[in-house]
């Protein structure tokens, strides 16, 4: 008995001489992908294994923060935003905040300025240190993962003395931040001082020599100047391709101009300068705490005094969290009913801030973070965009990703950090 | 430039600038939108070169009721400034920036997907962030927070604020 080929199969010969047929494959990589850093799909046109074109698709991690806030009062809706960008939530809070006090026309007190810009350069120490992590596994640098997460545990156990939290934290408020540094914070961050510039050490000299992690990222994902501005890239990418635009620089805040950093910068424009830069930058967060720490030493408030802004209660880290102190609870339970009143006014309404609109940009670990703030005058915000740094920088995935190698736009990828939370919002 | 010499120099031939809290907006009709834009980008003291963020505001009941809004940042000079297109509720559409500003192709997508603003002559306005079929535009203020329902085990579950029990 004869048996016929099932359709499909058995075509073309594999003995024919035919030219091969000029077809490309189209693959989807993700959204559940080890290697595409997140919820993030591409779709992949193929041509072997070349790259002929490809489209990163979003929105798997969409969860309408932006919305949230709008049914939010000023106060809570910085336990949002600080939840889009989630491995920079210090910079959500802070670039929320400026703008919310732009509106206010206040200022935090120059010990919450400090705070503000210790927590902002801790935080880019530690997303840098995740992008280290997960940047090394996807190029098969597994043991680079595990060093990054080692270290990225230090400065969160910073996060959790300090906040409670070890993300998402909402420790920048309106006016200041949640609370003083509690005691030892200071030691802890000097020991992390201490160690983290032989790790950062480390980390380069296991990869910046190694063939491997050359091979891989050098020459890979040129995005030449012109191009990175006209497709809007900001931060260390933009930094890699030449550009010396830091916000932290040109627009500071938060008293970065009193600061000694440098903006670091390489020509190479491809994915082991963007390696490059980020190690220098978390060197140069270092300097910035060590300024910090040195100016820590003079107290003084950390929230403004306008009872009309600042939150009412005297907060203190629980083993759940920031809570209400139980001095407090008892003070306004047992021993005075204008607190009482003071205290369900601030939390039920809240701060209510005068009509208008800002953009408030900061410098996140990932580029530019833009918060686009309108208030219709009463308590709660009318439109909170955010214009995250990931979304505007993964557009620019195809530009450096197409013609390369497969294997080359997972370094791409991975030299880009975005991370989806930011991305989707 | 700072912000007061800057609106200065567009006031001249853009009468509608405000500067409110040390920010530069340029009032523009949809028509003058591309022309305002390409000055801005073009111009040597200007070389608005960066297109930070496009978005929208809804304010319903009000004439326009949309409000389409650019940042734009120059590397050059270190200066910004927020061109807004006010949009009729009934026809909200405009030309859309991406000849000039290949970066606005997902800022103006999304504007788009949460507004429903429509911008013509954008490559491929599609919905970025939410599902192909989704209905309607969540960003405008006439859509409430709420969920959507919710497919379970073939039962429609209601979102969470208009359970009964």
């Amino acid at each position: 008995m004869s048996r016929e080929a099932p359709p499909g199969l058995g075509s073309p010969d594999p003995m024919s001489t035919e030219e091969p047929r000029q077809e490309t494959m189209i693959i989807n990589m993700g959204p559940q992908h080890p290697s595409t850093h997140g919820v993030l799909r591409l779709l992949l046109e193929l041509d072997g294994e070349t790259l002929v074109s490809c489209e990163p698709i979003i929105g798997y991690l969409h969860t309408g923060i932006e919305k949230n806030c709008e049914y939010r009062s000023w106060m809570q809706a910085i336990a949002f935003v600080t939840r889009a960008d989630y491995l920079a939530p210090f910079h959500n809070e802070l670039a929320y905040c400026l703008a919310v006090e732009r509106l206010l026309g206040i200022e935090a007190p120059p010990r919450a300025q400090v705070l503000r810009v210790l927590f902002s350069e801790l935080n880019r120490i530690s997303s840098h240190l995740v992008w280290l992590a997960t940047g090394g596994l996807e190029l098969g640098a597994v043991s680079v993962m595990l060093y990054g997460f080692r270290e990225r545990e230090m400065v969160l156990d910073i996060f959790e003395m300090a906040t409670g939290l070890r993300m998402n934290h909402a420790y920048i408020r309106i006016g200041g931040v949640v609370m003083d540094l509690p005691p030892g914070a200071t030691e802890k961050i000097a020991d992390l001082l201490g160690v983290l510039p032989g790790r950062i050490k480390e980390y380069e000299d296991l990869l910046a020599k190694n063939p491997i992690w050359i091979e891989r990222n050098a020459g890979v994902g040129v995005l030449a100047a012109a191009d990175a501005i006209a497709l809007g890239v900001t931060g260390p990418m933009l930094r890699a391709s030449g550009i010396a635009k830091d916000v932290r620089r040109d627009e500071p805040y938060c008293g970065y101009e009193t600061y000694e950093f440098d903006v670091i910068t390489r020509e190479a424009a491809d994915c082991y300068a963007r390696f490059e830069i980020r190690l220098e930058e978390m060197r140069q967060s270092l300097r910035i705490v060590e300024q910090c720490l040195d100016r820590l030493e003079e107290p003084g408030p950390v929230m403004v005094e306008d009872p009309k802004v600042r939150w009412p209660a005297q907060l203190e880290v629980g083993p759940d969290g920031i809570g209400n102190s139980p001095a407090y609870v008892k003070h306004i339970m047992e021993e005075s009913m204008e607190a009482l009143i003071h205290h369900f006014k601030m939390v039920t309404e809240g701060v209510k801030v005068p009509e208008g609109e800002v953009y408030q940009v900061v410098e996140s670990p990932r580029g530019e973070l833009g918060m686009y703030v309108v208030s219709d005058g009463e308590h709660r915000p009318y439109r909170v965009k955010i214009r995250d740094p990931s979304f505007v920088n993964l557009q620019a995935v195809p530009t450096m990703a197409n013609g390369g190698l497969i294997a080359d736009a997972i370094a791409v990828i991975a030299s880009v950090d975005p991370v989806m939370g930011g991305v989707d919002r | 430039m700072i912000p007061a010499e800057l609106a200065d120099r567009l006031r001249g031939e853009h009468p509608d600038v405000v500067l409110a809290r040390g920010e530069l907006t340029v009032l523009v009709g949809r028509d003058e939108l591309l022309d305002l834009l390409a000055e801005l980008r073009d111009a040597d003291d200007l070389s608005f070169d960066l297109l930070s963020s496009v978005t929208a505001t809804d304010w319903p009941g009000r004439e326009p009721r949309y409000w389409v809004s650019y940042e734009l940042y120059s590397v050059t000079h270190v200066h910004r400034v927020r061109v807004k297109v006010g949009l009729p509720e009934d026809d909200p559409r405009l030309p859309s920036a991406t000849s000039l500003f290949p970066t606005a192709d997902w800022h103006e997508r999304e504007t788009y997907d949460f507004y429903g603003i429509v911008f013509d002559g954008h490559p491929d306005l599609r919905r970025i962030l939410l599902p192909d079929g989704w209905e309607g535009h969540p960003l405008r203020k006439t859509e409430e927070l709420g969920g959507v329902n919710t497919r379970f085990k073939g039962a429609f579950i209601p979102p969470v604020d208009r359970r009964t029990s």
